[in-house]
């Protein structure tokens, strides 16, 4: 049952995701190896044997198209149901071709799961997917610091420049404090009051990135690349945003409990 | 034909298991004794033959030298990782041992790696496992502690290895717990494992959906257990002893190791009493008694013990829960067997723990459900499938030496990450990587698995070669790593070399030795026996044949004893004891009637009277293997 529920899911949502640039039309039609009847994607659904891994992304992987707003119930369950199609445990006495391929296709499941189970993953895998280099980005400005001996100095959001700035001194003072064995309750509380604020800030971006989703999922199939990079670069900027106030958490957290 | 037995084994730090799925329930499989659990205790006998188990456990106090406990301490690990180790077990290390190295242990004359010790263990658990079933036993499914790294793991596989076990898998110990816990419940919940056994401690939570087993987050620490409070009571009645009598015994190692015996029992005795009374005999007629209350015991305890809470606490924030979304807590591993674990638990979690499995047990027997899924399956695991995760960060150092995660901690696995790679300089031809394993930040401070370079890239201009290499940690959590130089296509030659493992070679090497202690040792003995055996009555012949009874012979038992002779020596050549033995027999009846002469005129030594126990077995016996020569020194 498992095996056609999943297999007619996929093969349902393949026409519709013809804008992906690595269909699997070709293979969803081939043989399975073994029995020769036609293949599944991931195993055969007649005779249940795993097939060789087809490089995919991972909402082609479970069949869905590039949407972010997902129902991730549903994700868990046909996630636990390809587990037990593919996972090496179900493959230990098979060929060695076999097991190999279960390897592979169990850790494409599971790295796909991961991935799109969690919001702010599956949101820059998107727009990895998209063309968008985020990592890329951090990796070279952090190299560029390395380089030159300093720590890697985050661009501030502009909304958030003065608050981080008075932010800054508060802990530079409380630093100094610490250093001498002082202590002024007072600058703790605020500190305290303003981590907190941030807290609920970085929370709410939660709720704000939810917004561009509903605007990434109405685009049209024929949405020109102007409109999609629109909403691509409102992701990007809050993910950047999001990214700097929990860095700046961590940062307060450690001279609070420091 | 039946399918493959497939055996679990709980290879523990102070006790190992073997357990198979016998129906539909896992049962555990005795030793000869008739006890389930066998001591994972090795010592070496005066013979140099290899004892495992209960029987080996006299030896770690009469002949300490020749005795080792708590090896897996030791697993996958290097010299200075071991340290804190050294001071506080009396492991000893070969002196020609160099940093870098595997490490090996001393028993008697001879050396072992902790695989080799670890694999005679195994051993013990297959030959007791072909005992009970009447046929071999040659797949297994180990268990190993959840927050083992690479190393550690890739060293426990190694042990089955040269224990002639093929590790179908590794399963963390906590989850082989929670299958058996599950197969008894069949619940759906959330469930939380906490493993505090001899040597290590594994906290991990699951979600139980249906016969899925989904590891949500593990933690731990590979040294913390039984072992610590063990030491700890040692140290305290080495100082009293010291300060009551006057008498330092921390270097007489029969004295410590009468001590481990003496706190052990006091530690088990005070789970049920609230006090006991230690009496150890000292030496120079002089005593240590003294009385501990579970109180004092509790309170020298509770350093160790809250070592466990941080682990939670870290696996539950890494769950994404809270205390009281735990369904329940299973208890494994010995150590929780104490009243004061047991409230420490009940605290951490807010609920009283299930304390309905055997928590020596529980391990293997989880061992052997798993066992039972990968040969198929039965009625009782239908539906029943495992999600384990890595339970460290993988890393590849980047400039700067700082770690670079490519697959975080809880990451189910099997798992893989890609990274792509270029060249600096024109022509370059080999890129080095280093991979690492924790969460640090650091790579100086992550555990370095290994280090490796990919060779033969074609040459290009720095930075035109793009080479994807996939690193993939398997369902053992076993890390595996593939290249390939994309613009070529190239797939290129990876050395991974193990930090501290053991490179196949010498596994293969040490598949081969291992034989030398079983039963091909024992045949090479009876061989060597032999042939001494044969060279002193022929000796002895050399002899009778200057002797005045050589002449009263009639010419006809002088040739028959010239060939039976001639036979003897042929024989000795070669490596057939039961050709030796015969040869040895018929020429000793050939020449009895020369040996009665011999008596009769009371000439010469009396052949028959030659004490074999005087014959020098050293000579002529080398046979050129270094463990055999040890033998005989």
């Amino acid at each position: 049952m498992a095996s056609v529920f999943v297999a007619n899911l996929f093969m349902g949502n393949v026409e519709s995701n013809t804008s992906s640039s690595l269909t699997m039309t070709g293979d969803a039609t081939a043989t399975c190896w073994s029995c020769g009847t036609m293949r599944a994607v991931h195993f055969c659904s007649a005779c249940g044997k795993v097939q060789p891994p087809v490089p995919v992304d991972y909402f082609t992987f479970f069949g869905l198209s590039r949407k972010l707003n997902l129902n991730t119930a549903l994700l868990e369950r046909e996630f636990y149901e390809l587990s037990r199609k593919l996972h090496p445990d179900l493959c230990a006495r098979a060929d060695k071709r076999e097991q190999e391929w279960s390897l592979e296709q169990s850790s494409l499941l599971n790295d796909a799961y991961r991935t799109l189970k969690d919001p702010i993953k599956r949101t820059e895998y998107l727009l990895r997917l998209e063309g968008v280099e985020l990592e890329e980005q951090s990796k070279a400005a952090t190299e560029k610091a390395r380089a030159a001996g300093e720590i890697k100095k985050q661009v501030v959001p502009p909304d958030l420049l003065e608050e981080v700035f008075e932010l800054n001194m508060q802990l530079e003072e409380l630093r100094a404090q610490k250093k001498l064995g002082e202590d002024d309750p007072a600058l703790v509380e605020e500190i305290g009051r303003q981590k907190l604020e941030l807290e609920e800030k970085y929370e709410s971006l939660s709720e704000e990135l939810k917004k561009y989703w509903d605007e990434w999922d109405r685009l049209p199939g024929n949405a020109t690349e102007e409109g999609r990079r629109k909403v691509r670069d409102k992701m990007v900027d809050l993910l950047n945003r999001r990214s700097y106030i929990r860095n700046l958490v961590r940062d307060v957290s450690e001279v609070l409990e420091g | 034909m039946a399918t493959d037995r497939i055996v679990g084994i709980d290879l523990g730090t102070t006790n190992s298991l073997v357990a198979f799925m016998q129906g539909e329930s896992p049962v555990v499989i005795p030793g000869e004794d008739g006890l389930n659990l066998v001591p994972s205790v090795v010592a070496l006998d005066e013979r140099d033959q290899i004892i495992v188990g209960n029987a080996a456990r006299k030896y770690l106090i009469e002949t300490p030298e020749r005795a080792v406990y708590s090896i897996k301490r030791l697993m996958g690990r290097g010299l200075e990782d071991i340290q804190e180790e050294l001071q506080l077990f009396p492991f000893r290390l070969a002196e020609d041992l160099h940093a870098g190295e595997v490490l090996r242990i001393t028993l008697g004359k001879k050396t072992f790696t902790p695989p080799e010790i670890s694999a005679f263990i195994l051993r013990q658990l297959k030959r007791n496992a072909e005992r009970f079933f009447n046929a071999p036993v040659n797949k297994a499914v180990i268990t190993v502690p959840a927050y083992f790294n690479d190393a550690q793991r890739q060293a426990t596989k190694d042990a089955g290895r040269i224990a002639g076990l093929e590790v179908l898998r590794l399963v963390n110990e906590p989850t082989a717990a929670s299958l058996a816990y599950g197969l008894d419940k069949k619940q759906n919940g959330i469930v939380a494992v906490y493993d505090l056994g001899g040597g290590t401690f594994d906290i991990s939570i699951l979600k139980l959906h249906d016969g899925i087993f989904e590891v949500i987050a593990t933690n731990g620490d590979t040294h913390l257990g039984g072992d610590d409070i063990d030491n700890l009571l040692i140290k305290i009645a080495i100082d009293d002893i010291l300060g009551d009598a006057n008498l330092d015994v921390s270097r007489n190692s029969e004295v410590v190791a009468t001590i481990r015996k003496a706190v052990i029992e006091t530690k088990i005795a005070l789970s049920s009493e609230s006090a006991t009374e230690m009496d150890i005999e000292l030496p120079q007629g002089k005593r240590y008694q003294r009385e501990i209350t579970r109180e004092q015991f509790e309170q020298l305890i509770q350093p160790i013990i809250d070592r466990t809470v941080g682990p939670c606490k870290q696996a539950l924030k890494d769950a994404g829960l809270k205390p009281a979304q735990i369904d329940e807590v299973v208890l494994v591993g010995g150590s929780t067997r104490i009243p004061k674990v047991r409230a420490l638990v009940e605290e951490l979690f807010q609920r009283k723990p299930h304390t309905d499995l055997n928590p020596d047990e529980v391990v293997a027997l989880g061992a052997a459900v798993q066992a039972n899924i990968l040969g198929g399956g039965s009625e009782a695991t239908e539906n029943m499938l495992l999600l384990d995760v890595t339970p460290l960060s993988l890393g590849i150092e980047v400039a700067g030496g700082v770690t670079d995660k490519i697959i975080l901690r809880n990451s189910t696995i099997p798992a893989s990450a890609t990274q792509y790679y270029t060249t600096q300089i024109d022509g370059q031809a080999n890129v080095a990587i280093h991979v690492l394993q924790g969460e640090r930040e650091l790579a100086k401070d992550c555990r370095s698995l290994a280090r490796f370079d990919l060779k033969g890239i074609p040459p290009m201009t720095a930075g035109m070669a793009r080479i994807e290499v996939k690193f993939l940690i398997d369902a053992n959590g076993i890390l595996h790593v593939s290249a390939r130089e994309q613009r070529s296509g190239k797939e290129s030659e990876i050395e991974v070399q193990p930090s501290y493992g053991l490179t196949d070679d010498q596994v293969e090497n040490m598949i081969l030795d291992s034989f030398d202690f079983a039963e091909e040792d024992f045949r090479r003995r009876q061989v060597i026996e032999a042939r001494n055996e044969a060279d002193t009555i022929l000796a002895a012949l050399e002899k009778g044949k200057k002797s005045p009874a050589w002449g009263q012979l009639t010419s006809d038992e002088k040739k028959k004893i010239a060939k039976l002779e001639k036979a003897l020596v042929q024989t000795k050549g070669e490596d057939d004891y039961s050709a030796i033995r015969t040869a040895i027999d018929l020429l000793n009846q050939g020449t009895m009637r020369l040996a009665e002469l011999m008596m009769d005129t009371a000439v010469g030594t009396a052949l028959k009277g030659k004490n074999m126990d005087e014959a020098d077995m050293g000579e002529g016996t080398e046979t050129g293997h270094p463990v055999a020569r040890a033998d005989f020194e």
